[in-house]
């Protein structure tokens, strides 16, 4: 299959730091995956997508996206990449629309077609009575999703979810798993972190796990779980693989 | 790019109008301070019989000089001397302890035999002096005079110039009654016929100031305070701009501008773009203020012809482009709003004050000078003064935009590199 994602030894140490969070992170992601990263506390996955973002540079290593290059080619890695931050990445003072039409004028999305768009997008995920509302009166599960829309106004060829349902209730996070597997189907490699694994089981068809900024393991959840002497499911593999102790990041 | 940036524009605008407390801190609270502190400063520049300054007077003398200086500070129409209190006469002790407690500025209090000491004095001089040249009509038998001291006592919480001007008044006034006892002693030494009059002064002081259509331009307190504090309220916009940026880091939305497409100048441009509007709003608002509610409150008017509003508005968006690069420098290297307010708003009083808004610059130690050279908003606020006070046309004006435009660069430029830098680490 192809490649999508091609990660090449990427390290970073941040300043004033003893210890590596990525360590010669090695990864390839295929084209129109559901990727799952998934590990404990501090173990490097949000490090990594922000680096994967252009958030945050790396120490030392590069990657491709879509056959661009992070070192050649940055700003048309943006334009293919779209980001789902665990924070409510909006801003609460404006209604939904406002904030999804200034994100979507980022992204060079023509106003004709962003306005379709985000009244088609908004209408699909049940949010279209609420749309010339101010987000800070939204409900936990309604931002997710708003937040969600933000990240795919400009059709994303590799969508990034940190985190996307944390914190929201059963419907919503069924809504959000359901349209993100509709995207995946139209063509957009999603890649994922999760704590939910029964979540990540389901949704994802490759997992790698990472921990202590090194990539312990990667796969389907199928494989995962038959190589991992008795594990029924994915959580009993990822506590086989990194352990039962709590991880306490400063 | 241009979709994006009036997005951008519109977006901040939308977040501020929706903020009432940044609002209020925006245009009401400047509005406030101009009013306030005109409406304070205007006494200054009147001579009002309301202000005058009640000063104790002891006077042991009780003689010509006495009486010639209590005249004169009555005249002046700034004091009110007090000569008892509790219906009983002062005495020095008396007003001493008053004076030093805080219930009144000052007390004079002059020596005994102040008019005798000097009379003798001077016919000694003057003696002395015709002995010199044979013309002496009287024996010269110099006798030796003890100095007089008139005594001031300020109340410690009085500022140094206020002493200094009442100092230096009184001096000039003992000074002219001094040369009149000269005078009148050689008069009489030399049998003058005593008609002649010195009290007139042959050198006279007369202050020309700028005209305008033939008309004299006397500067009011108007004129003086809503640039000074117009200024500071456009410097005051770095607060909310910097807050506004801090807050956008750690809401999250800061992540999402950083993955975009879209570059930092572009989202930059537009908070550059939407608080420049900000600054001319706020310099428009405090100019109708200044100009049709203060004849209401019976302050003076700013009286600006068109062509000075032009101006000053050409500098008002330079200097906001500077204060703009201070808020987004702040912005950038603040973590947290409670590090970005108080310092912001410290450091807006801290240029106001080196700039030459309360004190003006040539008063100022040479330190202090030195560094006012390089506030912006100094250069500012002389800029406006061109305008406004010396009749300044925009070439006048042009190295005042010249520094503001440059400072902006500068500081704009320092912190877009700097945040470049941090995400790099």
């Amino acid at each position: 299959m192809a490649v999508m994602i091609n990660i090449k030894n990427i390290s970073k140490q941040y300043k004033d730091s003893d210890y590596q969070s990525l360590e010669s992170v090695v990864l390839q992601i295929p084209q129109q995956s559901v990727f799952g990263l998934l590990g404990p506390n501090g173990a490097g996955k949000t490090t990594l997508i922000s680096i994967l973002c252009g958030i945050l540079k790396p120490t030392s290593g590069s990657f491709e996206i879509d056959g661009s290059s992070s070192v050649q080619n940055p700003s048309e890695i943006k334009n293919k990449i779209g980001v789902v931050p665990q924070e409510y990445a909006l801003y609460p003072t404006l209604t939904a629309f406002e904030n999804l039409m200034y994100f979507g004028s980022l992204y060079n999305v023509p106003k004709k077609e962003l306005k379709l768009k985000i009244t088609d997008y908004l209408t699909h995920l049940g949010l279209s009575n609420f749309m010339h509302k101010k987000v800070q009166t939204f409900s936990g599960g309604m931002k997710r999703r708003v937040n969600l829309i933000a990240g795919i106004l400009h059709n994303p060829k590799v969508l990034f979810l940190d985190e996307p349902t944390v914190g929201v209730d059963v419907q919503s996070r069924a809504t959000i798993i359901s349209y993100l597997k509709e995207l995946n189907k139209k063509g957009t490699t999603i890649v994922y972190t999760s704590h939910l694994m029964a979540e990540a089981e389901d949704f994802c068809t490759d997992i790698a796990i990472i921990d202590q900024g090194k990539i312990f393991i990667q796969g389907t959840p199928k494989e995962l779980i038959q190589n991992t002497p008795n594990a029924c499911n994915l959580e009993e593999v990822f506590i086989a693989l990194t352990g039962k102790n709590l991880r306490d990041v400063v | 790019m241009w979709f994006k940036l009036w997005q951008s524009i519109i977006k901040e605008l939308k977040l501020l109008f929706r903020d009432i407390g940044g609002l209020i801190t925006l245009f009401v609270m400047p509005i406030i301070l101009v009013v306030v502190v005109t409406s304070i400063q205007d006494s200054t520049y009147q001579s009002i019989s309301a202000s005058k300054i009640p000063v104790l007077w002891v006077d042991h003398d009780q003689d010509s000089i006495s009486f010639r200086v209590q005249e004169e500070l009555e005249q002046s129409q700034s004091f009110i001397l007090i000569s008892k209190l509790d219906s009983k006469p002062l005495t020095e002790e008396v007003a001493k302890k008053e004076v030093f407690k805080g219930n009144y500025q000052m007390a004079i209090v002059l020596p005994k035999d102040l008019t005798g000491s000097l009379n003798i004095k001077v016919r000694q001089n003057v003696d002395g002096i015709l002995d010199e040249m044979g013309m002496s009509t009287t024996s010269y038998e110099p006798v030796e005079v003890p100095g007089k001291e008139i005594r001031m006592y300020f109340d410690p919480a009085t500022q140094t110039a206020f002493k200094n001007g009442i100092k230096n008044n009184i001096d000039k006034m003992v000074a002219r009654l001094e040369s009149d006892a000269v005078y009148k002693t050689f008069e009489e030494q030399l049998g003058g016929s005593g008609t002649q009059s010195f009290n007139n002064s042959f050198i006279s002081f007369k202050e020309i100031v700028p005209r305008e259509k033939n008309k004299d331009v006397l500067p009011n307190s108007a004129q003086h305070n809503v640039p000074a504090w117009t200024l500071f309220a456009i410097f005051f916009i770095m607060v909310p701009l910097s807050i506004n940026i801090v807050k956008e880091k750690n809401q999250g939305t800061y992540l999402r501008l950083l993955s975009s497409p879209t570059s930092n100048s572009i989202l930059y441009a537009g908070k550059i773009s939407t608080y420049l509007i900000i600054c001319l709003l706020q310099f428009y608002a405090i100019l109708i203020i200044a100009e049709v509610v203060f004849p209401y409150m019976k302050l003076p008017q700013l009286n600006l012809s068109a062509t000075k509003i032009v101006l000053m508005s050409v500098l008002t968006l330079t200097a906001g482009l500077a204060a703009i690069s201070l808020g987004i420098l702040l912005g950038i290297i603040a973590k947290t709003q409670e590090q970005s307010a108080p310092f912001g708003a410290t450091f807006v009083v801290i240029l106001a004050a080196v700039g030459g808004v309360w004190i003006p610059v040539f008063a100022m130690s040479e330190t202090m000078q030195v560094l006012s050279k390089i506030s912006p908003m100094n250069w500012a606020l002389n800029g406006y003064y061109d305008i406004v006070l010396r009749n300044g046309s925009l070439i006048d004006i042009i190295p005042e935009m010249l520094l503001l435009t440059l400072f902006f660069v500068v500081f704009i430029t320092f912190a877009l590199i700097y945040d470049k830098k941090k995400r790099s680490i």
